[in-house]
This record gives C-alpha cells, sequence and structure tokens, in this order.
C-alpha cells in the first residue's frame, strides 16, 4: 500500500520535472529560466523525501534541506543579478 | 504500521506528487512569468508540506526517532519561498518581462 503511493509520487515528480526542464530550455525571458530552475530545486529536494521515506534513511532528508536551500540562495542571486547587473554591492 | 496510517500516509503522498505535478503543469502551460510564479510557488510548498507530512507518519509509525529533520525543512521552505518570488517577482516588473 505504502509502495503503491511512493510509486505514485515518484512518477509524479519525474513528470513534473521534465516538464519543468522544458520550461528551462524553452524560455523565453531569463526570469522564466531562473523560476524553473527555482522549482526544480524543490523538486529534486522532494524527490529526496520520497527516496528517504522509501529506505528509511534519515540522511535524506538533511540531502534535501541543503538542496532547498542552497536553491534558495540561487534563486536569490540569479534573480538579483538579472535585476541589477551584479549581485552585491549597496 | 497500522493499516489506518499506512492508507494516510499513502493519500498524503498521492497528495504531494498531484500538487508538484500540477505545479509543474502550470508553469509550463500559464502565458506569463507572474501567472507561472503564482502556480509554481503555491504548488511547492503544499506538495513538499504533504510529502513531509507523509514521512512523519511513516517514521513516527514504525518507532523512529521524533521528526525533527522534517519540521526544519518544512520551516526552511515556509520562510524562504515568499522571499525568492519576491525576488523573481521583482527582477521581472524591473525588466519589463
Amino acid at each position: 500500500m505504502l509502495m503503491f503511493g511512493i510509486t505514485v509520487a515518484t512518477g509524479c515528480v519525474s513528470v513534473a520535472l521534465l516538464l519543468t526542464l522544458w520550461r528551462l530550455a524553452r524560455g523565453p525571458g531569463v526570469c522564466d529560466r531562473i523560476l524553473a530552475l527555482d522549482l526544480l530545486s524543490m523538486l529534486v529536494a522532494a524527490l529526496l523525501i520520497v527516496l528517504g521515506i522509501a529506505t528509511r534513511t534519515g540522511s535524506a532528508f538533511d540531502a534535501a534541506l541543503v538542496v532547498a536551500l542552497l536553491g534558495f540562495v540561487g534563486t536569490v542571486a540569479l534573480a538579483r543579478f538579472a535585476e541589477r547587473g551584479r549581485v552585491g554591492g549597496d | 504500521m497500522a493499516p489506518v496510517l499506512e492508507v494516510v500516509a499513502t493519500l498524503l503522498l498521492v497528495t504531494g506528487g498531484a500538487f508538484l505535478l500540477i505545479g509543474a503543469i502550470g508553469v509550463a502551460r500559464f502565458p506569463d512569468v507572474l501567472t507561472r510564479m503564482h502556480a509554481a510557488g503555491l504548488a511547492g510548498t503544499l506538495g513538499i508540506g504533504a510529502l513531509l507530512l507523509a514521512s512523519m507518519l511513516v517514521f513516527a509509525a514504525e518507532g523512529h526517532e521524533p521528526g525533527v529533520r522534517e519540521l526544519a525543512i518544512v520551516l526552511c521552505i515556509v520562510l524562504v519561498a515568499p522571499v525568492a518570488s519576491l525576488c523573481i517577482a521583482r527582477a521581472a516588473r524591473r525588466r519589463g518581462e
């Protein structure tokens, strides 16, 4: 029963990854690509969580936390760079 | 683990996967940046929340340690997702996309 849920969740997240990758390749603007990267990091974190449930390993959740936080930092840096041409400053 | 808890955990897993899939469909299909951001932000937060609730249920029902990690992930994502959305929205507005 639980295995069915894990299979469905893995399939859904995999199709979602493909759709988001399509948006990342397609664009059309820079902001669309940044948004797609943000969603990609969330989807990878979700896939790691499902992996952690399936194999009962707690360290997968640590990996999911790291992926989610690094994705956030990357999103903010890319968005600021797209906005004003540099990341830090003033 | 008890059958009732297993059914609830399965439902949460399916719900989380469905939320993430619907969000990605929205990102692929909606016409401009702001509508895509709406789909990605809501669906991402809710989908990961449901998956983490399922994992808390599974780990608690099987007698592992209480899920502090899951709570930390939920807290981080709930705090962090609106900030990322704000940055993307501001960049889109200033660039006129």
